[in-house]
């Protein structure tokens, strides 16, 4: 008999990738099948490219550069790294997503630019996303995405790999973001650094392609390298009429070894909210309830989908924000948009006071679309709270679902949104 | 590769929006980037500090965004090598590939105070706090990571090896 153990997710998609028997810890140089960049850092990748004499990248159909961050262009300096990208975009036949197509972490998947059982490396962080649709997808620095774009490979270590299982059933108005946060106020901002999370249970088997991408997309913010999530019936249909290439589904081997493993029963797990300025500093939502905030933000390629516009319409719809708050709201992509125009997602969260801000990152990273004052208080769908991160360090970033965020700016305040849900007065 | 200078010490979870801050990345400059390095952490950091000192910081160094702005910043700020707990794993990458000098050596963050005068032998894998006499041991570069940080990041590297 033989005693080889199985392997994880991320063990199959790297054997599959480098052409070896990939085990945690291996060394591996691997194939990779897309390679992606947004505004922040392409520029510094374009750079690294000119610098190493690379003129053209691997695959033009593989490479795909986002303006998203700062779009459109709030400032001149921008401005001039939009035309770069522009330019790259001509010069190699790269696919060029222009400013209000949407956040890189939805047009990627929406676009079918890669399938299951991928592996792609992106210049962002959050590049973790697509973990949700089975594909190995991990965010590097500019330099790694440039010697990607010019040779179609990168070097890897095999990480070990947390599974990660959600047991029971989610309360009502509890949601995805309230699973992810759980995960990191129980094992911190540097609780899975360079490994791999596997998600898993029945929590998971329920949940939308939508909702789980928003548990993927926070893999990074454990200091997890992939957030992995099985392919099922619900991925393939999710892919049917989006795929570039056919789903190649990996699922972990039944004897997979794994480095760790959690068990969260999610029956108990309420809304959840991160309190600034970090990320793990996460409390359920009575410990902050009352909180004064000046303003909401739904949106960012954690909450910005489809069924998040849902979520918070269906409180919005026919109430008022409060007249102290600002509501911002940025759906992903440009489909999103119009898919919630064409649902009436968008008049019900514009009556209620909302302002629409154009398909892509809004104001999570500081750079436009609404810096909050000194002393103010945000309550927003995004991933991230820390110090300045809305482009104020005096300002104070708290996290939550998009239920969490439409319930806070009705009241002003940080509001349990359960009220909405089963025998509330919704 | 030998570094002597002034420690700066800072806590955990020192994350990339706090090393260069999002409205910052109009530009790819080092020299324009190194003047708001770390800015909404510690407002006095780029006026202190002086060519060749080193950043001392507790677990998950640099996590958050993907930016290489964040190490080419702390690099072109004059920071002549980074001493932390530990690492975020994207980061560590980063550092590497833009030719800025990362040990992680957790006795020596303890055995270090913000103001210490430190000397640090890369090659050897020893870190000494002049300032206290003790000495602590981190691990050595390996030499590919040592012939890409002398080159000053990975690109170099590479320009240097195709001999162009």
């Amino acid at each position: 008999m033989s005693t080889i153990p199985g392997k994880t997710i991320a063990e199959r998609i790297f054997s599959a990738h480098s052409g070896t028997d990939a085990r945690a810890g291996d060394i591996v140089v691997a194939d990779v099948d897309f390679v992606m960049g947004q505004d922040g850092t392409t520029p510094l990748a374009i750079r690294a490219l000119e610098n190493m004499g690379v003129t053209e990248v691997f695959d033009p159909a593989k490479v795909a550069v986002v303006m998203d961050h700062s779009s459109p262009s709030p400032i001149e300096g921008v401005s001039a790294l939009h035309t770069m990208m522009r330019e790259f975009g001509k010069k190699t036949g790269a696919k060029v997503y222009d400013v209000g197509c949407g956040v890189c972490h939805q047009l990627i998947p929406e676009n079918g630019h890669v399938v299951p059982g991928d592996l792609m490396v992106g210049c962002d962080s959050h590049t973790c996303t697509y973990g949700a649709v089975n594909v190995f997808s991990t965010g590097v620095g500019s330099t790694d995405g440039a010697a990607a774009m010019a040779a179609g490979k990168l070097w890897f270590k095999v990480p070990d790999t947390m599974r990660v299982t959600y047991d029971g059933a989610l309360q009502p108005g509890v949601f995805s973001k309230d699973l992810v946060l759980a995960l990191a106020g129980r094992i911190g901002a540097d609780g899975a650094t360079y490994m791999a999370l596997e998600f898993d249970g029945p929590v998971i088997d329920a949940l939308s392609v939508d909702a789980r991408m928003t548990i993927s997309n926070m893999a990074i913010e454990v200091g997890a390298k992939a957030g992995l999530m099985r392919a099922d019936a619900k991925t393939l249909a999710w892919y049917e009429g989006r795929g570039k290439r056919a789903p190649r589904p990996v699922d972990p081997d039944a004897d997979a070894i794994y480095a760790e493993s959690l068990v969260f029963d999610a029956s108990a797990i309420g809304p959840q909210v991160a309190r600034p300025h970090s990320v793990d500093n996460v409390s359920p939502i009575e410990d902050v309830a009352g909180t004064r905030v000046a303003q909401g933000f739904i949106g960012t390629c954690t909450n910005g989908r489809l069924e998040d516009l849902k979520i918070a319409a269906d409180i919005l719809r026919g109430r008022k924000v409060h007249p102290d708050v600002r509501l911002i709201v940025a759906p992903a992509s440009k489909q999103i948009l119009l898919d919630a125009m064409e649902a009436g997602y968008i008049r019900d969260l514009v009556e209620a006071g909302a302002v629409l801000v154009t398909p892509g990152c809004g104001p999570c990273v500081g750079t436009h679309n609404g810096v909050p004052s000194d002393g103010e208080n945000v309550i927003s769908t995004a991933n991230r709270n820390f110090k300045g991160r809305m482009g104020n360090s005096n300002a104070f970033i708290y996290l939550g679902s998009p239920a969490t965020v439409a319930a806070s700016v009705i009241e002003g305040a940080i509001t349990d949104p359960r009220k909405y849900f089963s025998g509330g007065e919704g | 590769m030998r570094f002597a200078g002034t420690a700066h010490k800072y806590g955990r979870d020192i994350d990339t929006d706090v090393i260069i801050p999002a409205r910052y990345l109009n530009t790819s400059d080092p020299a324009e980037l190194a003047k708001h390095c770390l800015e909404d952490l510690d407002a006095g950091f780029v006026s202190k500090v002086r060519a060749g000192d080193i950043l001392v910081a507790d677990e998950n160094f640099g996590c958050g965004s993907s930016r290489e702005h964040a190490p080419i910043a702390i690099k072109a700020a004059g920071v002549s090598v980074v001493i932390a707990r530990s690492f975020a794993r994207i980061f560590y990458r980063n550092a590497i590939n833009t030719g800025l000098p990362i040990l992680e050596a957790p006795e020596a963050v303890d055995g270090i105070s913000d103001g210490d005068r430190v000397v640090v032998d890369a090659d050897a894998g020893t870190i000494i706090n002049e300032t206290t006499g003790r000495s602590f041991t981190a691990q050595a570069f390996p030499p590919f990571v040592k012939d890409i940080i002398e080159s000053g990041g990975l690109v170099e590297s590479v320009r240097a090896k195709l001999g162009s």
